[in-house]
């Protein structure tokens, strides 16, 4: 990885002494490969990322950026033919779904599903409850909870009813999306993988979700951003960019990647290789 | 994956009954079978007056030319009604005052259910009539009922004390020779409730019973009587689990409800009896008769269940709509599992103008269960400008499990409409891992999804029994996808 200093170094104001804190390592993807029903659809990841990091990865459709995500959250119709993926010194793969989200790994789905009869509140109070027991911890005391709803739908500019509704039911796209990361804002999870999360968002909405990752961002968490178009980057700034294609990392770069990306487009990839 | 969830779903179907446990009290035990003298002997004991046993006599004998119906979708052994007890009850007799005069046995039982009758007392204001096999054993609240001039107590009781009430309503919603089980139970009934409330009434009180079956081969035979006199008000509570035995155990309860112009009855149940083991083994056989009517304009009965248990049910609470603008509701969540049996569903019989009904049934069927809806909707000539709307869902577990539905339909009268809307779905690998992306486990993702399902049908339910019953669903079924 090029583009940003592997080492934090902090000074500690009473002893004068240099404590250096690296960069955790958090997700590490090795010759991951993948395929469906026979048919190879990774064949080959390599890609590290380190808490504090926006990863951006970009592709044409069919390349393999979605079952990336969903092999990572643990979907299991995929059979992984070669590689592995530790999570904070985890061998992911041999985790559970749900432990994988308890471990802090969120998937920002791409077609978030409808459940009927279950609202939201009673969704993540019980989300939240069972990664706080996966955790050792009580359940959330109920002022901490609703503080936290009331802050997340703030920040989103959701509509106070909607946590009322039944999960995604009847939701609009963009209301759909947002909900996701309301649903992030509510797990506070370590590593977000947002899938398309731009998808079907008009411009407004665009702003207002990519505001809310900007601000959940920091020194203990990271993002991996799976979008097609560079108009997300506008407002989420990743510090590396992937190119996924054809099962494979072919391009890494800084942010400036993805203009010129935008600009030369895929076909530009698709000569060089 | 979908094998994968076929493992966890019959893994966690597997679970074994959480409510099997045998309380060891003193029983006063009838020999085995029925013939009229059993039937005297009953009476006899039980100190009735003569037009009780004339009224079990004629029902015996109505009884001995019947036939066990066979329409419906079940199917299990046939059963040897000489094989069974048809009285059973508690040594001792007692008439308390408190609590600590009660069994401690009995109340060991009651605190392993969860519904010890003194934090009952205490805590919730919900008057029990605990019944435990054939004798009611304690009565609670009487006393504030009593201030409202409402009568409930035991069946027993009632004919004691209240026999003029009895003779005027008894077999009136559901006549002695409506069915084979109705004319079994109103030969032996042994015991049940009887609920009174006076006209304008509003009872202060959720009216609660639990059931409970307990000596081996005792068949069960409850009678619950509730008058709603005019404009009065009453929400009453049923709820049962049971032991676990290796015998199946036969119950055939019967539950008539009387609403009065303006009056209005709202019945819930939560049933959880032994369904039987993971094999299909034992579970008790529920052939339950339950009918309202709606006697006079603008009345009002509602059913909401939960049915989780009982290896067999065979069960239709119904209303008559005889008053003009009276309205009629079922609200069910019916859940099999293992080799549960379930034949379950309504009748509403439009007889009076403007007449309403409406029907939500969700049927959910895991394992190698089958559920079957089975409901009737009958709009007689007279009864214009009535309306019934059925909605008829299931939800199905696995792919070993059956779902079935069948309406029946009468309409005479054009200026009536009938709507059935029914769905059949199951739960999506989609949905399932959303949940468990979200750090839910398989168990809990079932439930969150299966209690969304129910929810139209629990939301219906008094508060205490919701939170009841959420759990029950959890319990009995806690996983699978499709």
């Amino acid at each position: 990885m090029t583009g940003k200093p592997a080492r934090l170094v902090q000074r500690s104001k009473n002893k004068g002494i240099q404590i250096i804190l690296k960069y955790a390592r958090m997700l590490s993807i090795k010759d991951l490969k993948v395929s469906i029903n026979g048919k190879e659809i990774l064949k080959g990841i390599n890609l590290e990322v380190r808490t504090g990091e926006v990863h951006a990865i970009m592709g044409p459709n069919g390349t393999g950026k979605s079952t990336l995500a969903s092999v990572i959250a643990g979907r299991d119709v995929f059979d992984v033919t070669g590689g592995g993926v530790l999570f904070e010194g985890k061998d992911l793969l041999e985790l559970p779904v749900e432990q994988r989200a308890c471990e802090g790994i969120f998937l920002g789905f791409q077609y978030p599903v409808e459940i009927p009869g279950v609202s939201i509140i009673n969704f993540m109070r019980t989300a939240i409850n069972e990664q706080r027991k996966y955790k050792g911890l009580d359940p959330i005391p109920a002022p901490e909870f609703l503080a936290r709803m009331d802050a997340a739908k703030k920040m989103l500019e959701m509509q106070t009813s909607l946590t009322n509704r039944s999960v995604n039911e009847g939701f609009s796209g963009g209301e759909k999306k947002k909900n996701e990361i309301f649903q992030m804002a509510m797990l506070e999870p370590r590593l977000a993988i947002l899938d398309e999360t731009d998808s079907g968002l008009d411009i407004d909405a665009l702003r207002i979700v990519a505001n809310g990752v900007n601000k959940l961002r920091n020194q203990n968490n990271a993002f991996v951003v799976i979008t097609h178009y560079q108009r997300l980057l506008d407002y989420i700034v990743p510090d590396f960019v992937h190119v996924l294609f054809d099962g494979k990392i072919v391009k890494s770069g800084g942010k400036e990647l993805a203009l010129e990306l935008e600009e030369k487009g895929y076909d530009w990839i698709r000569k060089n290789l | 994956m979908a094998n994968d969830q076929q493992n966890i779903l019959e893994e966690v179907t597997r679970q074994d009954y959480k409510y099997g446990f045998y309380t060891d009290l003193e029983m006063d035990v009838f020999p085995k079978g029925l013939n009229e003298d059993v039937i005297r002997a009953l009476s006899a004991k039980k100190n009735e007056p003569e037009f009780m046993l004339e009224f079990r006599l004629d029902a015996y004998r109505k009884w001995l030319t019947m036939k066990e119906p066979s329409w419906a979708h079940l199917n299990y052994p046939a059963i040897d009604y000489q094989d069974i007890i048809y009285y059973a009850a508690p040594k001792k007799k007692p008439e308390l005052e408190s609590l600590d005069q009660v069994d401690p046995e009995l109340i060991d039982t009651f605190n392993k259910l969860g519904i010890s009758l003194e934090e009952q007392k205490r805590l919730s204001g919900v008057a029990v009539d605990a019944v435990i096999d054939s004798v009611s054993v304690k009565t609670t609240f009487s006393d504030t009922l009593a201030k409202h001039g409402i009568i409930f107590c035991s069946f027993s009781e009632a004919v004691q004390k209240h026999p003029d009430l009895i003779r005027k309503y008894l077999a009136s919603v559901v006549p002695v020779e409506d069915n084979f089980f109705a004319a079994l139970n109103s030969a032996v009934f042994s015991d049940g409730s009887f609920c009174y409330i006076p006209k304008g009434v509003r009872c202060p009180l959720e009216l609660s019973t639990y059931f409970r079956i307990n000596a081996a081969n005792t068949g069960q035979f409850e009678r619950t009587l509730i008058v709603a006199e005019e404009g009065s008000y009453v929400s009453y509570m049923e709820g049962c689990t049971a032991p676990m035995r290796d015998e199946n155990q036969l119950h055939a309860a019967v539950v008539e409800i009387i609403a009065l112009k303006d009056a209005e009855v709202k019945y819930s149940t939560v049933q959880n009896w032994y369904p039987g083991n993971k094999k299909g083994e034992g579970g008790v056989y529920n052939f339950v008769t339950k009918r309202g009517i709606c006697k006079g304009n603008n009345a009002k009965i509602s059913w909401t269940q939960v049915e989780t248990g009982s290896a067999i049910t065979w069960k239709y609470p119904s209303v008559i709509l005889m008053g003009d603008n009276s309205i009629g509701e079922f609200y069910s969540v019916a859940v099999t599992n293992h080799y549960q049996q379930a034949d379950t569903g309504t009748k509403m019989i439009h007889l009076g103008k403007n007449t309403r009904s409406t029907i939500i049934s969700k049927g959910i069927s895991a394992g190698q269960s089958n559920n079957s809806y089975r409901g009737l909707v009958k709009i007689i000539k007279r009864a214009t400008n009535s309306r019934n709307f059925t909605q008829c869902d299931s939800l199905l577990l696995g792919d070993k499990c059956g779902a079935h539905t069948f309406p029946y339909i009468h309409n005479e009268n054009a200026s009536s409409i009938v709507e059935h809307e029914a769905t059949t779905s199951k739960i999506s690998e989609d949905q399932l891992f959303y949940c468990l992306q979200r750090g839910i486990d398989t168990e809990n993702a079932i439930a969150l999804i299966v209690n969304g399902y129910a929810k139209e049908v629990l939301k219906h339910l008094p508060m205490e029994f919701a939170v009841e019953a959420q759990k029950l669903l959890a319990v009995s079924l806690e996983g699978s996808v499709g």
